[in-house]
Protein backbone atom coordinates (compact mmCIF):
# COMPACT_ATOMS: atom_id res chain seq x y z
CA UNK A 1 0.00 0.00 0.00
CA UNK A 2 1.26 3.07 -1.05
CA UNK A 3 1.18 6.50 0.48
CA UNK A 4 -0.71 7.27 -3.08
CA UNK A 5 -3.18 5.02 -2.26
CA UNK A 6 -4.06 6.31 1.21
CA UNK A 7 -4.28 10.00 0.03
CA UNK A 8 -6.85 8.95 -2.19
CA UNK A 9 -8.84 6.91 -0.66
CA UNK A 10 -9.47 8.63 2.75
CA UNK A 11 -9.75 12.07 0.70
CA UNK A 12 -6.80 13.27 2.45
CA UNK A 13 -5.63 16.89 2.13
CA UNK A 14 -1.97 17.53 1.68
CA UNK A 15 -0.83 20.24 3.54
CA UNK A 16 3.35 20.12 2.54
CA UNK A 17 4.75 20.28 -0.95
CA UNK A 18 3.34 16.94 -2.86
CA UNK A 19 6.29 14.73 -3.71
CA UNK A 20 6.11 10.92 -5.68
CA UNK A 21 3.67 9.75 -2.85
CA UNK A 22 3.62 6.37 -5.03
CA UNK A 23 6.97 5.92 -4.04
CA UNK A 24 5.98 5.95 0.01
CA UNK A 25 5.35 2.78 1.22
CA UNK A 26 4.17 3.23 5.24
CA UNK A 27 4.44 -0.26 7.09
CA UNK A 28 2.72 0.61 10.40
CA UNK A 29 0.40 2.85 11.93
CA UNK A 30 0.17 4.65 15.12
CA UNK A 31 -2.33 6.89 16.95
CA UNK A 32 -1.84 9.62 19.96
CA UNK A 33 -1.71 13.17 20.96
CA UNK A 34 1.13 12.84 22.85
CA UNK A 35 4.49 13.49 21.17
CA UNK A 36 6.61 10.93 24.18
CA UNK A 37 4.01 8.26 23.57
CA UNK A 38 5.20 8.56 19.45
CA UNK A 39 8.30 8.42 20.16
CA UNK A 40 7.99 5.04 22.32
CA UNK A 41 6.23 3.62 19.90
CA UNK A 42 5.81 4.53 16.61
CA UNK A 43 7.75 2.94 14.31
CA UNK A 44 9.66 4.59 11.27
CA UNK A 45 8.02 4.26 7.82
CA UNK A 46 4.57 4.33 9.52
CA UNK A 47 2.05 6.91 9.47
CA UNK A 48 1.10 8.78 12.60
CA UNK A 49 -2.48 10.03 13.52
CA UNK A 50 -2.69 12.91 15.32
CA UNK A 51 -5.02 15.90 16.50
CA UNK A 52 -1.56 17.65 17.20
CA UNK A 53 -0.58 20.50 14.44
CA UNK A 54 1.65 22.55 16.45
CA UNK A 55 5.73 22.48 14.99
CA UNK A 56 7.02 20.22 17.34
CA UNK A 57 5.37 16.80 15.10
CA UNK A 58 7.50 17.95 12.96
CA UNK A 59 10.64 17.22 14.70
CA UNK A 60 8.89 14.17 16.03
CA UNK A 61 8.11 12.85 13.18
CA UNK A 62 11.55 13.89 11.47
CA UNK A 63 13.50 11.93 14.66
CA UNK A 64 11.58 8.85 13.96
CA UNK A 65 11.49 9.45 10.22
CA UNK A 66 7.71 8.43 9.68
CA UNK A 67 6.40 8.45 6.34
CA UNK A 68 3.53 10.49 7.09
CA UNK A 69 1.58 12.61 9.56
CA UNK A 70 -2.22 12.70 9.30
CA UNK A 71 -3.69 16.11 11.35
CA UNK A 72 -7.11 14.74 12.04
CA UNK A 73 -10.56 16.92 12.69
CA UNK A 74 -9.37 19.85 10.25
CA UNK A 75 -6.60 20.88 12.98
CA UNK A 76 -4.48 23.69 10.84
CA UNK A 77 -0.95 23.66 11.55
CA UNK A 78 0.76 26.85 11.14
CA UNK A 79 2.97 28.24 8.35
CA UNK A 80 6.01 27.88 10.56
CA UNK A 81 5.30 24.57 10.80
CA UNK A 82 4.47 23.76 7.02
CA UNK A 83 7.74 25.34 5.92
CA UNK A 84 9.74 22.96 8.68
CA UNK A 85 8.22 20.33 7.30
CA UNK A 86 9.18 20.84 4.15
CA UNK A 87 12.50 21.57 4.87
CA UNK A 88 12.57 18.32 6.66
CA UNK A 89 11.10 16.08 3.61
CA UNK A 90 7.67 15.47 5.98
CA UNK A 91 4.59 14.80 4.83
CA UNK A 92 1.95 16.52 6.70
CA UNK A 93 -1.68 15.43 5.69
CA UNK A 94 -5.12 16.71 7.00
CA UNK A 95 -8.93 15.38 6.91
CA UNK A 96 -12.35 16.54 8.67
CA UNK A 97 -12.45 12.99 10.11
CA UNK A 98 -11.50 12.49 14.14
CA UNK A 99 -8.64 9.78 14.89
CA UNK A 100 -10.62 7.00 15.07
CA UNK A 101 -12.35 7.15 11.85
CA UNK A 102 -9.01 7.00 10.05
CA UNK A 103 -7.43 4.73 12.22
CA UNK A 104 -10.20 2.33 11.32
CA UNK A 105 -10.10 3.26 7.71
CA UNK A 106 -6.08 2.64 7.74
CA UNK A 107 -6.20 -0.60 9.40
CA UNK A 108 -9.51 -1.54 6.52
CA UNK A 109 -6.89 -0.95 4.10
CA UNK A 110 -4.32 -3.28 5.81
CA UNK A 111 -2.28 -1.13 7.93
CA UNK A 112 -1.08 -2.93 11.42
CA UNK A 113 0.66 -1.54 14.48
CA UNK A 114 2.89 -4.55 14.08
CA UNK B 1 -2.09 27.12 1.21
CA UNK B 2 -0.93 30.68 0.48
CA UNK B 3 1.74 30.33 3.05
CA UNK B 4 3.41 27.16 0.72
CA UNK B 5 3.76 29.58 -2.08
CA UNK B 6 6.92 31.39 0.32
CA UNK B 7 8.58 28.59 -0.79
CA UNK B 8 8.40 29.34 -4.43
CA UNK B 9 9.63 32.99 -3.91
CA UNK B 10 13.63 31.87 -5.23
CA UNK B 11 12.60 29.58 -8.17
CA UNK B 12 12.61 31.22 -11.41
CA UNK B 13 9.09 32.98 -12.64
CA UNK B 14 8.75 30.37 -15.06
CA UNK B 15 8.02 28.08 -12.24
CA UNK B 16 5.39 29.79 -10.55
CA UNK B 17 2.12 27.92 -10.57
CA UNK B 18 4.20 24.35 -11.31
CA UNK B 19 3.96 22.02 -8.65
CA UNK B 20 8.21 21.59 -7.81
CA UNK B 21 9.17 19.56 -4.51
CA UNK B 22 12.00 21.24 -2.10
CA UNK B 23 14.65 18.43 -3.99
CA UNK B 24 13.35 19.55 -7.35
CA UNK B 25 14.03 23.15 -7.28
CA UNK B 26 17.70 22.41 -5.96
CA UNK B 27 18.09 20.20 -8.54
CA UNK B 28 16.90 22.55 -11.13
CA UNK B 29 19.00 25.35 -9.68
CA UNK B 30 21.80 23.35 -9.91
CA UNK B 31 21.60 22.78 -13.52
CA UNK B 32 20.42 26.33 -14.36
CA UNK B 33 23.84 27.21 -12.81
CA UNK B 34 25.84 24.59 -14.27
CA UNK B 35 24.46 26.05 -17.92
CA UNK B 36 26.02 29.26 -16.46
CA UNK B 37 29.66 27.62 -15.78
CA UNK B 38 29.81 24.32 -18.71
CA UNK B 39 30.56 26.14 -21.98
CA UNK B 40 29.30 25.00 -25.26
CA UNK B 41 32.51 22.86 -25.98
CA UNK B 42 32.61 21.17 -22.87
CA UNK B 43 29.48 19.43 -23.87
CA UNK B 44 29.30 19.43 -27.91
CA UNK B 45 30.02 16.69 -29.94
CA UNK B 46 33.38 17.06 -31.73
CA UNK B 47 33.83 13.51 -33.81
CA UNK B 48 31.64 15.14 -37.05
CA UNK B 49 30.43 13.74 -40.41
CA UNK B 50 30.78 16.38 -42.73
CA UNK B 51 30.63 16.70 -46.29
CA UNK B 52 32.14 19.07 -48.90
CA UNK B 53 29.91 21.10 -51.29
CA UNK B 54 31.29 18.67 -54.17
CA UNK B 55 28.96 16.02 -53.23
CA UNK B 56 25.94 14.73 -54.07
CA UNK B 57 22.52 14.26 -52.35
CA UNK B 58 23.34 10.62 -52.35
CA UNK B 59 26.40 11.14 -50.52
CA UNK B 60 23.99 12.82 -48.03
CA UNK B 61 21.83 9.61 -48.01
CA UNK B 62 24.50 7.56 -47.79
CA UNK B 63 26.30 9.18 -44.56
CA UNK B 64 23.30 10.01 -42.50
CA UNK B 65 21.98 5.95 -42.80
CA UNK B 66 25.71 4.77 -42.02
CA UNK B 67 26.27 7.46 -39.43
CA UNK B 68 22.55 7.49 -38.00
CA UNK B 69 22.49 10.93 -37.75
CA UNK B 70 20.09 13.83 -39.26
CA UNK B 71 21.65 16.50 -40.10
CA UNK B 72 25.24 16.71 -42.15
CA UNK B 73 27.26 20.24 -42.04
CA UNK B 74 28.61 20.88 -45.04
CA UNK B 75 32.15 22.66 -44.81
CA UNK B 76 34.80 24.31 -47.35
CA UNK B 77 37.53 21.62 -47.20
CA UNK B 78 40.62 23.85 -47.28
CA UNK B 79 39.31 26.20 -44.63
CA UNK B 80 36.85 24.20 -42.75
CA UNK B 81 34.32 27.23 -42.69
CA UNK B 82 30.64 25.53 -42.41
CA UNK B 83 28.50 26.36 -45.76
CA UNK B 84 25.45 25.31 -44.66
CA UNK B 85 23.31 21.93 -43.30
CA UNK B 86 21.61 19.40 -44.79
CA UNK B 87 18.91 18.40 -43.24
CA UNK B 88 16.56 14.84 -42.92
CA UNK B 89 13.73 17.55 -44.23
CA UNK B 90 16.33 18.67 -47.06
CA UNK B 91 16.50 15.49 -48.02
CA UNK B 92 13.04 14.52 -48.02
CA UNK B 93 12.42 17.57 -50.29
CA UNK B 94 14.55 15.73 -52.71
CA UNK B 95 13.50 12.75 -52.47
CA UNK B 96 10.57 14.21 -53.76
CA UNK B 97 11.73 15.53 -56.19
CA UNK B 98 13.48 12.37 -57.35
CA UNK B 99 16.59 14.43 -57.85
CA UNK B 100 18.94 12.12 -55.08
CA UNK B 101 21.94 12.74 -58.16
CA UNK B 102 21.71 16.66 -57.23
CA UNK B 103 24.42 17.97 -55.51
CA UNK B 104 24.15 18.79 -52.36
CA UNK B 105 24.01 22.69 -52.82
CA UNK B 106 20.46 22.68 -54.18
CA UNK B 107 19.43 21.89 -51.62
CA UNK B 108 21.28 22.72 -48.06
CA UNK B 109 20.33 25.95 -45.89
CA UNK B 110 23.01 28.41 -45.55
CA UNK B 111 20.78 30.52 -43.44
CA UNK B 112 22.14 28.72 -40.30
CA UNK B 113 22.15 29.21 -36.00
CA UNK B 114 25.09 28.64 -35.26
CA UNK B 115 26.85 29.15 -31.88
CA UNK B 116 30.23 29.59 -30.19
CA UNK B 117 32.40 26.98 -28.87
CA UNK B 118 33.34 29.37 -26.15
CA UNK B 119 30.32 30.35 -24.80
CA UNK B 120 28.33 29.05 -22.04
CA UNK B 121 25.60 26.51 -22.50
CA UNK B 122 22.78 28.69 -21.42
CA UNK B 123 23.43 30.73 -25.00
CA UNK B 124 22.59 27.50 -26.45
CA UNK B 125 19.92 26.68 -24.11
CA UNK B 126 18.26 30.35 -24.98
CA UNK B 127 18.54 29.23 -28.95
CA UNK B 128 17.08 26.03 -28.68
CA UNK B 129 14.28 27.09 -26.99
CA UNK B 130 13.65 30.36 -29.07
CA UNK B 131 14.39 28.64 -32.37
CA UNK B 132 12.89 25.26 -31.80
CA UNK B 133 15.72 23.73 -33.72
CA UNK B 134 16.90 20.61 -32.20
CA UNK B 135 20.65 20.72 -33.19
CA UNK B 136 23.14 23.68 -33.31
CA UNK B 137 26.24 23.89 -35.26
CA UNK B 138 29.50 25.05 -33.10
CA UNK B 139 31.77 27.74 -34.28
CA UNK B 140 35.27 28.32 -33.15
CA UNK B 141 37.28 31.63 -32.98
CA UNK B 142 38.24 31.22 -36.28
CA UNK B 143 34.92 30.80 -37.93
CA UNK B 144 35.10 27.23 -38.31
CA UNK B 145 33.06 24.34 -37.87
CA UNK B 146 34.17 22.76 -34.03
CA UNK B 147 31.35 20.39 -33.75
CA UNK B 148 27.08 19.98 -33.35
CA UNK B 149 25.26 20.63 -30.13
CA UNK B 150 21.95 18.71 -29.66
CA UNK B 151 19.76 18.73 -27.19
CA UNK B 152 20.88 15.52 -26.28
CA UNK B 153 24.09 16.62 -26.16
CA UNK B 154 23.11 19.00 -23.09
CA UNK B 155 21.14 16.72 -21.32
CA UNK B 156 24.17 14.48 -21.09
CA UNK B 157 26.78 16.87 -20.90
CA UNK B 158 24.51 18.49 -17.68
CA UNK B 159 24.13 14.48 -16.35
CA UNK B 160 27.71 14.07 -16.46
CA UNK B 161 28.73 17.53 -14.62
CA UNK B 162 25.82 16.24 -12.25
CA UNK B 163 26.97 13.06 -11.32
CA UNK B 164 30.64 14.80 -10.62
CA UNK B 165 28.69 16.68 -7.88
CA UNK B 166 27.42 13.37 -6.84
CA UNK B 167 31.15 12.13 -6.53
CA UNK B 168 31.67 15.19 -4.52
CA UNK B 169 29.67 14.91 -2.14
CA UNK B 170 29.98 11.23 -1.67
CA UNK B 171 33.73 12.09 -1.27
CA UNK B 172 32.53 14.55 1.53
CA UNK B 173 30.46 11.83 3.25
CA UNK B 174 33.97 9.69 2.77
CA UNK B 175 35.73 12.28 4.48
CA UNK B 176 33.50 12.53 7.07
CA UNK B 177 32.58 9.21 8.23
CA UNK B 178 36.58 8.49 8.39
CA UNK B 179 37.11 11.69 10.60
CA UNK B 180 39.03 10.23 13.52
CA UNK B 181 41.44 8.49 11.16
CA UNK B 182 42.65 11.46 9.53
CA UNK B 183 43.22 13.10 13.21
CA UNK B 184 45.73 11.21 15.36
CA UNK B 185 45.88 11.73 18.88
CA UNK B 186 45.55 9.25 22.17
CA UNK B 187 42.09 9.50 22.44
CA UNK B 188 39.97 12.22 19.55
CA UNK B 189 36.54 13.54 19.61
CA UNK B 190 33.93 15.67 18.45
CA UNK B 191 32.12 17.92 20.77
CA UNK B 192 28.72 19.26 20.00
CA UNK B 193 27.23 22.19 21.98
CA UNK B 194 23.52 23.62 21.83
CA UNK B 195 21.68 26.28 24.15
CA UNK B 196 18.39 25.01 24.71
CA UNK B 197 15.96 28.38 25.76
CA UNK B 198 13.56 27.65 28.34
CA UNK B 199 9.62 27.82 26.63
CA UNK B 200 11.21 27.52 22.80
CA UNK B 201 8.93 25.39 21.36
CA UNK B 202 9.42 26.96 17.94
CA UNK B 203 12.57 25.40 17.71
CA UNK B 204 12.25 22.00 19.87
CA UNK B 205 13.78 19.49 18.04
CA UNK B 206 16.08 21.17 16.39
CA UNK B 207 18.98 20.04 18.12
CA UNK B 208 18.71 16.52 17.79
CA UNK B 209 17.61 16.59 14.69
CA UNK B 210 21.05 18.53 13.90
CA UNK B 211 22.58 15.70 16.02
CA UNK B 212 21.23 12.98 14.48
CA UNK B 213 22.08 14.10 10.77
CA UNK B 214 25.72 14.86 12.06
CA UNK B 215 26.03 11.14 12.96
CA UNK B 216 24.71 10.14 10.19
CA UNK B 217 27.31 12.30 8.36
CA UNK B 218 29.85 10.62 10.39
CA UNK B 219 28.86 7.22 8.86
CA UNK B 220 26.34 5.98 11.67
CA UNK B 221 23.95 3.22 10.88
CA UNK B 222 20.47 4.66 11.17
CA UNK B 223 19.08 2.98 14.19
CA UNK B 224 21.76 4.21 16.05
CA UNK B 225 21.35 7.84 14.86
CA UNK B 226 17.05 7.37 15.22
CA UNK B 227 18.09 5.77 18.81
CA UNK B 228 20.69 9.06 19.74
CA UNK B 229 18.34 11.19 18.29
CA UNK B 230 15.11 10.01 20.62
CA UNK B 231 16.98 10.26 23.27
CA UNK B 232 18.75 13.95 22.83
CA UNK B 233 15.24 15.17 21.57
CA UNK B 234 13.08 13.70 24.95
CA UNK B 235 16.18 15.80 27.20
CA UNK B 236 15.52 18.95 24.48
CA UNK B 237 12.05 18.97 25.59
CA UNK B 238 12.56 18.75 28.95
CA UNK B 239 15.03 21.43 29.14
CA UNK B 240 12.69 23.48 27.40
CA UNK B 241 9.41 22.49 29.44
CA UNK B 242 10.35 21.63 32.90
CA UNK B 243 13.71 24.51 33.64
CA UNK B 244 13.49 27.94 34.56
CA UNK B 245 15.99 29.14 32.04
CA UNK B 246 16.83 26.32 29.68
CA UNK B 247 19.89 24.40 29.64
CA UNK B 248 22.99 23.07 27.34
CA UNK B 249 23.30 19.68 25.67
CA UNK B 250 26.80 18.67 25.23
CA UNK B 251 27.18 15.43 22.53
CA UNK B 252 30.91 13.99 22.72
CA UNK B 253 31.06 11.95 19.84
CA UNK B 254 33.71 9.33 20.25
CA UNK B 255 34.02 6.31 17.59
CA UNK B 256 33.14 3.79 20.33
CA UNK B 257 31.09 5.84 22.07
CA UNK B 258 28.39 9.12 22.71
CA UNK B 259 28.37 10.67 25.23
CA UNK B 260 25.07 13.43 25.80
CA UNK B 261 25.34 15.43 28.34
CA UNK B 262 22.12 17.73 29.56
CA UNK B 263 22.09 20.28 32.61
CA UNK B 264 20.05 23.27 33.35
CA UNK B 265 20.14 25.60 36.55
CA UNK B 266 17.29 24.42 38.66
CA UNK B 267 14.82 23.92 39.51
CA UNK B 268 15.70 20.73 39.75
CA UNK B 269 13.62 17.43 40.35
CA UNK B 270 12.08 16.93 43.42
CA UNK B 271 11.61 13.25 43.70
CA UNK B 272 14.46 11.02 40.45
CA UNK B 273 12.82 7.80 41.61
CA UNK B 274 9.01 9.33 41.11
CA UNK B 275 10.19 11.42 37.88
CA UNK B 276 11.36 8.25 36.40
CA UNK B 277 8.26 6.18 36.47
CA UNK B 278 6.44 6.08 33.15
CA UNK B 279 3.23 8.03 32.89
CA UNK B 280 4.88 10.44 36.00
CA UNK B 281 4.75 14.05 35.00
CA UNK B 282 4.79 17.45 36.28
CA UNK B 283 3.97 19.65 33.35
CA UNK B 284 0.71 21.97 33.11
CA UNK B 285 -2.47 21.50 31.91
CA UNK B 286 -1.12 24.07 28.84
CA UNK B 287 1.69 22.05 28.27
CA UNK B 288 -0.45 18.83 27.96
CA UNK B 289 -2.95 19.96 26.05
CA UNK B 290 0.55 20.72 23.11
CA UNK B 291 0.53 16.93 23.48
CA UNK B 292 4.01 16.84 26.33
CA UNK B 293 3.85 15.38 29.62
CA UNK B 294 2.78 12.29 28.66
CA UNK B 295 5.23 11.26 31.39
CA UNK B 296 7.24 9.06 29.08
CA UNK B 297 10.36 11.63 28.22
CA UNK B 298 12.77 9.80 30.95
CA UNK B 299 11.60 6.44 30.54
CA UNK B 300 12.08 7.15 26.92
CA UNK B 301 15.81 8.18 27.91
CA UNK B 302 16.54 4.99 29.70
CA UNK B 303 15.48 2.88 26.68
CA UNK B 304 17.14 4.50 24.14
CA UNK B 305 20.58 4.87 25.95
CA UNK B 306 22.53 1.75 27.13
CA UNK B 307 23.71 3.86 30.38
CA UNK B 308 21.72 6.87 31.90
CA UNK B 309 22.32 9.10 35.14
CA UNK B 310 20.28 11.77 36.20
CA UNK B 311 21.56 13.72 39.58
CA UNK B 312 19.41 16.71 40.50
CA UNK B 313 19.06 18.88 43.65
CA UNK B 314 16.05 21.22 43.98
CA UNK B 315 16.81 24.72 43.63
CA UNK B 316 19.99 23.62 42.18
CA UNK B 317 19.52 22.28 39.06
CA UNK B 318 19.82 18.64 36.82
CA UNK B 319 22.78 16.90 35.06
CA UNK B 320 21.35 13.89 32.61
CA UNK B 321 24.40 12.23 31.47
CA UNK B 322 23.38 9.15 28.63
CA UNK B 323 25.92 6.87 27.00
CA UNK B 324 26.28 4.65 23.49
CA UNK B 325 28.15 2.52 23.29
CA UNK B 326 29.31 1.17 19.34
CA UNK B 327 30.34 -1.93 19.27
CA UNK B 328 32.07 -3.37 15.90
CA UNK B 329 31.33 -1.49 12.75
CA UNK B 330 28.63 0.59 14.55
CA UNK B 331 31.91 2.77 14.71
CA UNK B 332 31.54 6.05 13.68
CA UNK B 333 33.91 8.70 12.06
CA UNK B 334 36.35 5.65 11.57
CA UNK B 335 35.94 4.03 7.99
CA UNK B 336 35.39 0.72 9.31
CA UNK B 337 36.15 -1.99 6.44
CA UNK B 338 33.04 -3.14 4.99
CA UNK B 339 30.53 -1.58 6.92
CA UNK B 340 28.37 1.36 6.06
CA UNK B 341 25.90 1.37 3.22
CA UNK B 342 24.40 -1.81 3.11
CA UNK B 343 22.98 -1.83 7.03
CA UNK B 344 21.74 1.28 6.54
CA UNK B 345 19.68 0.99 3.59
CA UNK B 346 18.17 -2.03 5.19
CA UNK B 347 17.31 -0.33 7.68
CA UNK B 348 15.89 2.53 6.15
Amino acid sequence: MTLDQIITDLQLKVLTEPIDFSSIAPTHGYVSDMLSCVMTGAKHQSIWVTLQAHNNIVAVACLLELAAVIITENAQPDAETIKKANEEGITLLSCPQNSFYISGKLWEMGLRDQ
Amino acid sequence: MNNRDTNFDQSPSRFKGKIITDEMAGKITRVEELAYILKISDVMSSSLKTLSPDHSMQDVLVTMRENRISGVPIVDNDSHALLGMVSTEDLIKCLANQDIDANLTKYMSTKLVTVNSFDYLTEALKLFARTGLGRLPVLDENGALAGILTKGDVTYGLLRALEHDYIEEEVRRYRASHLFEDIESDRSSLILRYTIEHYDFTHGGSASSKIKRALLRLGANAQLARRVGIGIYEAEMNLIIHTTHGGTIHVEIEPHQISVYAWDEGPGIEDVNLAMKAGYSTATEEIRELGFGAGMGLPNIARCADEMDLQSELGKGTHLTMKFFLKGEDVVGEGYTGKGKKETENDA
